[in-house]
């Protein structure tokens, strides 16, 4: 593994993200949709705060005064449904373009190894994910500065977000490396997520057992708990080994064209 | 430099290229020939490691292109037929881009870049993105990412393709000045191309081995019988018939044409004057005799008639 390699393919991918400007859509996109999402919920935390200071039994009954409760943790429910739909935007191209242009023709017989390949094409994948999500970070300043929210949800909500990105990422590398067809790869990647997405919906109809591993492998579920600030070595190892598994799997599919 | 041994490779029940051998010196250019879909590709892209054989053996610059593909990709410079190349980069970058990963020192890319772009005609493209390229200068910028770590096997892949007759010869050019200590393997179904730039030329038709040799043995090959071509006014059969008779004709070729001026290519063994044995029997029938030349043997009628006659067999 050379790290010079890993970084030349880093800076071309991030140059061409910004450069052709995917990165900088996708980023106002996020922005956009994000904004909204908080803004909802921040207008329907203050209309619910006005209501319990008419009459104190609404805020006793739903216990819904926490702005942790009610703002912080929906956020970040909402902003993972919204990366879940954005970032294979960003992740369909990077091998399938690769591929349909015949540029991955050349790349493939430059001394280069496939895994410093992927590896720099994720690293910049993440960089670009970065600055979006990073983006976000005005509203719980907002918060923090308007209310006196609980600072360690946030911080842990955001570190389960970077993780969850990292395994958006990688699985969104997998379904690019599968098709030289963009559209293809983007629709598999957000169709495979948004299936360990739905998964714990099913938990209810099947056996305790199997209802335990489905609930284990949902991705949400893990989310969940860092939203709350409850740190678990447990959901950590789990996007670590989604994470790992798909740039694997990515590796496996390079090297299996090689050989059709 | 170069060692291809009975290499094979299969598509499913295809066959892409079946049993090639060949070999290429130091400093030699090979000019690999084929019609389209013959295996020239197939075989390049054996050479250069994208992908392996199904058996055989390819040996390039001392190293196994199977077992120490790495080994072998430092040393060579591809140019793949479609010139795929990243559109949305800017000339330098992508330059700077293959010279590092191809190991140039990252002290030194900077002036390896400014220096192959010289040597490959780019000095006025600097700072532009590829996409904006003419594609003469998109050859250029194929050829320059192959050159710029200064292999010393060079592998093209049809590199005149698709470009006008000024830039063809420009390429050539090019071609012929980076010669010199590189071993060059260059595909083409341009036959002139092959006796102006190639040393030795593989001609292969269907995946297999047609035959390896110098461009002028194999003219010469075809030069122990001399044809002309004639165009006479008069029944077609019948001078077909008189010129069939003549000494020393092997073959006669008829061609009907409009106005009963007939078309004939007549092949003669070496040594026998077609002229003088002709004319006085077009004379002597009282034919009119419209043209009479002779008919040059090209690299194209080997190659055609090598190929039919693979075909054939």
């Amino acid at each position: 593994m050379n790290l010079r390699n890993i970084g030349l393919v880093f800076k071309k991918d991030v140059k061409s993200y910004f450069g052709s400007f995917i990165a900088y859509a996708v980023i106002a996109i996020f922005m956009a949709a994000t904004g909204y999402l908080f803004f909802n919920l921040l207008a329907s935390f203050s209309i619910l705060s006005f209501q319990a200071q008419a009459n104190p039994m609404v805020a006793k009954q739903y216990n819904l005064l926490n702005v942790n409760e009610t703002v912080v943790r929906p956020l970040f429910g909402n902003i993972s449904i919204v990366m879940l739909l954005m970032l294979p935007l960003l992740t369909m191209k990077l091998l399938a373009d690769e591929k349909k242009s015949g540029t991955m023709e050349l790349l493939l017989t430059y001394p280069v190894r496939d895994a410093e390949v992927v590896i720099g094409k994720f690293l910049a994948c993440y960089t670009v994910f970065v600055a979006m999500l990073l983006s976000t970070i005005s509203y719980p300043l907002l918060l923090i500065n308007l209310g006196e929210p609980e600072v360690v949800p946030i911080l842990t909500g955001y570190a389960g977000l970077f993780l969850l990105g990292a395994a958006f990422i990688s699985l969104g590398i997998f379904t690019s490396s599968l098709t030289e067809n963009q559209i293809i790869a983007g629709s598999l990647s957000i169709s495979i997520l948004f299936f360990f997405w739905l998964m714990s919906y099913s938990t209810m109809f099947v056996s305790a057992a199997f209802g335990q591993i489905i609930s284990y492998l949902a991705i949400n579920e893990h989310l969940e708990s860092l939203a709350k600030g409850v740190v678990d070595t447990e959901d950590i190892i789990y996007f670590v080994i989604f994470t790992v598994l798909f740039l694997f799997l990515t590796l496996r599919s390079l090297e299996s064209k090689r050989w059709r | 430099m170069i060692e291809v041994e009975n290499l094979t490779k299969s598509y499913g029940s295809h066959l892409g290229i079946d049993g090639i051998t060949f070999s290429a010196q130091k400093g030699e250019t090979i000019g690999f020939l084929g019609p389209n879909g013959a295996g020239k590709t197939t075989t390049m892209r054996i050479l250069t490691c994208f992908f392996p054989a199904t058996s055989g053996k390819a040996v390039v610059a001392g190293y196994d292109c199977f077992e120490n593909s790495f080994e072998v990709r430092k040393r060579i410079g591809y140019l793949p037929e479609s010139v795929p190349l990243y559109r949305d980069m800017v000339v330098d970058d992508y330059l700077a881009f293959v010279a590092g990963v191809k190991g140039v020192e990252s002290k030194a890319v900077k002036q390896t870049v400014t220096r192959t772009m010289g040597d490959c005609g780019l000095d006025a493209v600097v700072g532009r993105p590829i996409g904006e390229l003419s594609k003469g200068y998109r050859q250029r910028v194929g050829l320059a990412q192959a050159l710029v770590n200064d292999p010393e096997i060079l592998i093209l892949d049809e590199p005149t393709n698709g470009l006008d007759p000024r830039q063809i010869k420009e390429i050539r050019k090019l071609i012929t000045e980076l010669a010199g200590q590189r071993t060059i393997v260059l595909s083409t179904h341009i036959l002139p191309e092959v006796s102006m730039v190639c040393e030795r030329v593989v001609i292969i038709n269907k995946g297999k081995l047609v035959v390896v040799d110098k461009p002028d043995n194999l003219t010469a090959n075809l030069r122990d019988s001399s044809r002309l071509f004639l165009r006479i006014t008069g029944d077609l059969d019948q001078i077909a018939k008189a010129l069939g008779e003549i000494k020393g004709v092997r073959k006669v070729e008829s061609t009907p044409a409009a106005n009963g001026c007939n078309e004939f290519v007549v092949e003669m063994a070496r040594g026998a004057d077609g002229e003088q044995s002709i004319l006085p029997v077009v004379v002597s029938n009282n034919w009119q005799l419209n043209e009479m030349r002779a008919v040059e043997t090209s690299l194209e009628d080997v190659f055609i008639q090598l190929v039919t006659e693979e075909d054939s067999a």
